[in-house]
């Protein structure tokens, strides 16, 4: 059996900047397992900018963001198994991988960063009546063929979901020559950040229809046409409402769920709303030593707080290693109350902390001129206003040490606060 | 007089611009709607010259790696980002590229160059 103080698995943004830290914290004894050919995750095929706006204060694009760490990592010495994928982990931190040249392997572990991203729901997951005929991708799936491997997918193609990967792919769609002829969303409002319809959907032309939905593929061996209608407030299709398109591929941008299936039969809890690990301010799940972080946990939209939250988990890690984590703390609950939908971490163990608490979380809703409350147990001890929150937009709240140590707390909790109620 | 409606897209708010020719004004220009003063100058710089940065990718030719992404390092004019792909689509590249390499030196002449955005050996 081959022994690593700290094993990270998946060698994205979240176990890169985790490896990083966690050498910058003492420990020399590293190993990250990526089951893709090369390291950077899903960074690789968002050739789109927009990353990097908090970390490194300028716009870079998904390759670049990821090369600055992937250089880090490799000029720090830390190892790495590329096309190795993990197939279990125990509760005794005993992992079994996979690979071509080596085979199956035994790692025991220290510690264990959980970094193996999400994945994309599919279409099962919202079942279209019809045919499954060729043409229907996921977005990201979309993205891979046409950013890495170099092929298009169609030339007249619908997007149903507004979120930000089916606008950038309408704009990627588009300027490679296809011709996108609606962006079909659910609800009655994108998930997508403004800029995103602004510079993926308006400079081209290409419309947004909102509270739509496609109830209909046509075609049996290829697609050849979506039938597309509205939805009334419970989100069901209006009878007569039916609009027919002829196009060649359909390209679904449904949701990301965290993927767990390893930490669920490690035995790890897994919270019901994020479809992540429940998760401590170290970002420690149940398991004592099995640490997690990005969108493992819940799917981010920035890669900058992947960043700062996987750096959190290695650094943690590595105390861990070195016995430095207090370990039977009384913790402190953290409760999403009226409007926030969950926050991350859930539970806070006060004397882990060094000089703030950082909560991320989400909202139900879109709030216009709203404030976010945040309480200890009865007390307020933040407001934070926010003339917009949105679903699509994770918030983050620091809190300062001083406000939670040495008080005896049950709980924070984080709720919105409506001007105009 | 010369009018645009907009959406800011400078902060989350998205405010909706209304920019409107105002000889008076000093800047020439005069903007409506929106909550803060970055928005003014968003609103005059996309009526007057809107420019975008163009990423895709280029093709690789003898390589393990298939397409190489690029990005422009500046913005080009919004009307131009058809022209600078064609001229994307039509590079291949066999050589050992570093990230932040030239691609294309001052890609339509319009003062910005076309970069590797990673490394290919
Ligand atoms: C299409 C798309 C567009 C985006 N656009 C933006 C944007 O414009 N700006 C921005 O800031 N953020 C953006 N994001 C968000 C950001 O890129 C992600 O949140 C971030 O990449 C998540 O990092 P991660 O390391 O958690 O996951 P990933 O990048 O998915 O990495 C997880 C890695 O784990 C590996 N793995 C999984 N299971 C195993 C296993 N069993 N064994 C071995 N390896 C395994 C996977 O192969 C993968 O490489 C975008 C995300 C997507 C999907
Ligand atoms: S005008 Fe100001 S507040 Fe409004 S969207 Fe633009 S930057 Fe935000």
């Amino acid at each position: 059996m081959i022994q690593y103080e700290i094993v990270v698995i998946g060698g994205g943004p979240a176990g890169l900047a985790a490896a990083v830290e966690a050498k910058k914290n003492g420990i020399n004894n590293i190993l990250v397992i990526e089951r893709d050919k090369e390291l950077g995750g899903i960074l690789n095929q968002c050739i789109h900018n927009g990353f990097g706006l908090h970390v490194f204060k300028e716009e870079l694009t998904g390759p670049e963001y990821a090369e600055r760490f992937i250089d880090e990592l490799k000029n720090m010495g830390i190892e790495y198994k590329t096309d190795t994928m993990v197939l279990n982990i125990d509760d005794e931190k005993n992992i079994k991988v996979l690979n071509s040249t080596e085979g199956l392997l035994e790692i025991k572990a220290k510690a264990v960063v959980l970094s193996m991203g999400c994945r994309e729901r599919t279409r099962g997951a919202i079942s279209i009546p019809g045919y499954r005929p060729a043409g229907v991708f996921t977005a990201g799936a979309a993205q891979r063929y046409i950013n890495i491997e170099g092929y298009m997918v169609g030339k007249r193609v619908i997007i149903l979901g507004s979120g930000d990967i089916g606008l950038i792919m309408a704009r990627r769609l588009t300027l490679e020559g296809a011709e996108v002829l609606a962006v079909v969303e659910v609800l009655p409002f994108s998930g997508g950040l403004t800029r995103n319809i602004v510079q993926c959907l308006d400079d081209f032309n290409i419309p947004l229809l909102l509270s739509h939905t496609v109830t209909k593929i046509e075609g049996k061996d290829r697609v050849k046409g979506v039938v597309i209608s509205k939805v009334d407030d419970n989100r069901r299709p209006i009878p007569e409402t039916e609009k027919h398109f002829n196009c060649d591929t359909l390209l679904l941008s449904v949701g990301l769920i965290p993927e767990n299936e390893l930490s669920e039969k490690a035995g790890i809890e897994i919270d019901p709303i994020t479809n992540g690990p429940i998760v401590n301010e170290s970002m420690e799940t149940n398991i004592r030593g099995v640490f997690a972080c990005g969108n493992v946990v819940h799917v981010h939209d920035l890669v900058d707080y992947v960043t700062e939250e996987s750096s959190t988990a290695g650094k943690n890690a590595a105390r861990y290693v070195k016995n430095e984590l207090i370990k039977d703390a009384e913790p402190i609950k953290t409760k999403p109350l009226n409007g926030i939908r969950y926050i991350v971490p859930h539970t806070v163990r006060v004397e882990n902390l060094e000089d703030s608490l950082d909560m991320l979380m989400r909202v139900d809703n879109v709030y216009k001129n709203a404030k976010l409350i945040i309480k200890a147990d009865k007390n307020i001890i933040k407001k934070v206003n926010k003339n917009h929150l949105a679903p699509g937009e994770m918030e983050r709240i620091k809190i300062k040490l001083s406000e939670l140590k040495n008080k005896k707390i049950f709980d924070i909790s984080v709720e919105v606060e409506r001007e105009d109620a | 007089m010369d009018k645009k409606e907009l959406v800011c897209i400078v902060c989350p708010k998205g405010c909706r611009l209304t920019v409107i020719e105002d000889k008076g004004s000093e800047s020439g220009y005069r903007v409506e709607g929106n909550t803060c003063p970055r928005g003014e100058k968003y609103g005059i710089k996309e009526f007057v010259n809107p420019t975008r940065i163009v990423t895709s990718t280029v093709k690789l030719k003898n390589k393990y790696h298939k397409r190489l992404p690029v990005r422009t390092n500046g913005g080009i004019p919004k009307e131009r980002i058809f022209d600078c792909m064609s001229i994307i689509k039509s590079i291949e590249i066999e050589h050992k590229v570093e990230v932040g390499q030239i691609i294309v030196k001052n890609i339509l002449g319009v003062g910005v160059d076309l970069i590797a955005t990673r490394s290919i050996e």
